[in-house]
């Protein structure tokens, strides 16, 4: 019964996307012309490319584990010290008046600097590597944490941390278990859109600075002129982003499963 | 013992929520506050608390100036509902403050169910406050209170959205732990016959800005019982006196005028409304409680 009503939900969901992609089949094959190649060549590049493996390995073969876990390491570690220092840093200033006069107008300026523009200084910093890459993605995308998670920390009821303060709560357990639940749904929100930057910046890191990776294998098809190796790349990123989206947005709906629920009580 | 000497508060718009009010809470004492809605009885509570810096006048605790939260007090907030935490499940809500009792967590867990039994609700704890009624979310934080087991409990309405069965049964909770545990206890009620049946003395505020209006003794064995002491005859003429003074009538013979009760004479005493040295010394010997 259930399983009925999921499988039909799942068919309304991606018919649209079925015929698109069919219709992209008929019509590339018609006109023929290499910029773009049809979806059953890009798809039989992609296997090619990534996915010839042994089924005990998701059927991932040993370039796409290299590729992917040079270009995911320096996604997640990037996202993940972002995250860090973001949360960090904004708990700070939406806790304290002073330090958010004091750097508000810094941190407007710095989160309107394109973060790509940034990254011919981190290479000359860093040189071209992981290191680049990473402070690239991490400095990219700490703002939307940053901000947010200030945001989420001076909008908490008052009357919550009068209610920590009556009951005798210590300034390290009001931080942990009052202030930064009460921020978490803001919070969220700006871990999530890091993480969409993050894979943009990881993408723009390998294809300037990189010897590794998704990135720079798209750049070396587009060089070799393999168009199917190219799009195959491509919609691998796209893929990619999907399924971390997906992964993240199922993540905080177990997390702030209160969020929801009080919400719809009090709506 | 909670001494307010003068106490004066206005807010920064300006409006003065309470001017020079003062009042003598004894050690084990339960007091009931009650006064017009809007007079200033929560604003009273929060100074108390140490959560609002009043603008004017002294708070001592045990003779120690109130600067900050006291410790070992608990506070019944009136909006109980943004006070209860929506992020953990009502056990843990209840459960939070008592880490600091040095408690092990199955003790907390324990103290925890056994406070929410007390108010009952026994299958509450692994739910989250949202998915409770007012009433019981309510009884919730009223739950977390009582399993902290401060030395001043301040309640600020706490009864008011439970239906008239479970407020009877929480007065009589509130009775017995005050017995039990000797705590100091305030409670603000708009229940006139609440703030009989409960107290061991009810003050009487006056319309805003909160000033004492009255204070006086109720003369009932502190044994009660929901039918019984209701029916006394002695309850129905304090409930009569409380009701005249609430609405600002006439003053009834034995109650006694602010200040009196405290044992501070003040020169204030000029500010209440009908209120004369005659009446002041026919009430003095109208019983007054000794502090102290
Ligand atoms: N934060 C505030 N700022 C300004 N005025 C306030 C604030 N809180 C309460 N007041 C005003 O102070 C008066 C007393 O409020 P309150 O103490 O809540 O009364 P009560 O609890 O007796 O109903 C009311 O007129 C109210 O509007
Ligand atoms: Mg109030």
């Amino acid at each position: 019964m259930s399983a009925l009503r999921l499988g039909r939900g799942l068919i309304e969901r991606v018919w649209l996307v079925a015929v698109a992609v069919a219709a992209w089949e008929i019509v590339t094959r018609r006109v023929g012309e290499t910029y773009f190649p049809p979806p059953s060549t890009i798809v039989k590049a992609l296997r090619e490319q990534w996915f010839s493996g042994p089924a005990s390995a998701l059927f991932l073969s040993d370039k796409a584990l290299d590729d992917f876990s040079a270009s995911l390491a320096h996604l997640f570690v990037g996202w993940a010290a972002a995250g860090v220092a973001g949360v960090a840093l904004g708990a700070a200033i939406g806790r304290s008046r002073v330090l958010h006069d004091l750097l508000d107008p810094v941190l407007q300026f710095l989160r309107a600097v394109p973060p790509p523009t940034l990254v011919p200084f981190f290479i000359m910093v860093f040189h071209i590597g992981a290191t680049m890459q990473i402070v690239t993605i991490a400095f990219g995308v700490v703002w939307p944490v940053l901000l947010n998670t200030s945001d989420g920390v001076r909008g908490v009821d008052a009357l919550q941390l009068e209610t920590a303060r009556v009951f005798g709560v210590g300034r390290f357990r009001r931080l942990f278990q009052v202030i930064l639940p009460a921020a978490a749904p803001k919070i969220f929100a700006g871990l999530r859109v890091a993480l969409s930057f993050a894979l943009i910046l990881m993408v723009i890191s390998e294809l300037v600075g990189s010897t590794e990776g998704i990135g720079s294998e798209l750049i070396g098809a587009q060089r070799a002129f393999e168009l199917p190796r190219m799009w195959a790349g491509i919609v691998m990123l796209g893929i990619l982003g999907f399924l971390f989206n997906a992964l993240f947005m199922l993540l905080e709906r177990r997390l702030l499963r209160w969020h929801a629920g009080a919400k719809r009580l009090a709506g | 013992m909670l001494q307010i000497t003068g106490l004066t508060h206005s807010y920064s718009d300006g409006h003065v929520a309470i001017d020079s009010l003062d009042l003598t809470v004894a050690d084990g004492e339960l007091l009931s506050i009650v006064g017009p809605s809007g007079c200033g009885k929560s604003t009273l509570l929060r100074c108390i608390a140490g959560l609002i810096r009043p603008t004017g006048g002294r708070i001592t605790l045990n003779g120690a100036a109130v600067d900050g939260v006291p410790d070992d007090l608990a506070v019944v907030f009136q909006d109980y509902s943004r006070s209860l935490f929506p992020w953990l499940t009502v056990r843990d809500n209840v459960a939070l403050p008592l880490r600091r009792r040095g408690k092990s967590r199955a003790e907390r867990r324990a103290a925890a169910q056994e406070a929410l039994e007390s108010v009952g609700l026994p299958d509450a704890g692994r739910k989250y406050p949202w998915q409770l009624s007012g009433g019981m979310q309510q009884r919730v934080s009223i739950a977390r209170a009582l399993a902290y087991r401060p030395s001043l409990l301040l309640m600020d309405e706490p009864f008011g959205s439970v239906d008239a069965q479970t407020r009877e049964d929480l007065e009589d909770l509130v009775l017995q732990v005050h017995r039990a545990e000797k705590m100091t206890i305030l409670l603000v009620t708009h229940d006139i016959d609440e703030s009989v049946y409960v107290g061991d003395r009810v003050v009487v505020l006056n319309r805003s800005p909160a000033r004492v209006h009255a204070d006086l003794p109720v003369t009932l064995s502190a044994d009660r019982d929901q039918i019984e002491t209701r029916g006394l005859p002695e309850f129905v003429r304090l409930r009569a006196e409380v009701g005249r003074l609430v609405r600002g009538g006439a003053r009834i013979p034995g109650a006694v005028p602010a200040g009196a009760a405290g044992g501070i004479l003040k020169s204030d005493i000029r500010h209440q409304k009908g209120v004369g040295p005659d009446t002041m010394a026919d009430s003095e010997s109208g019983g007054t409680r000794p502090t102290r």
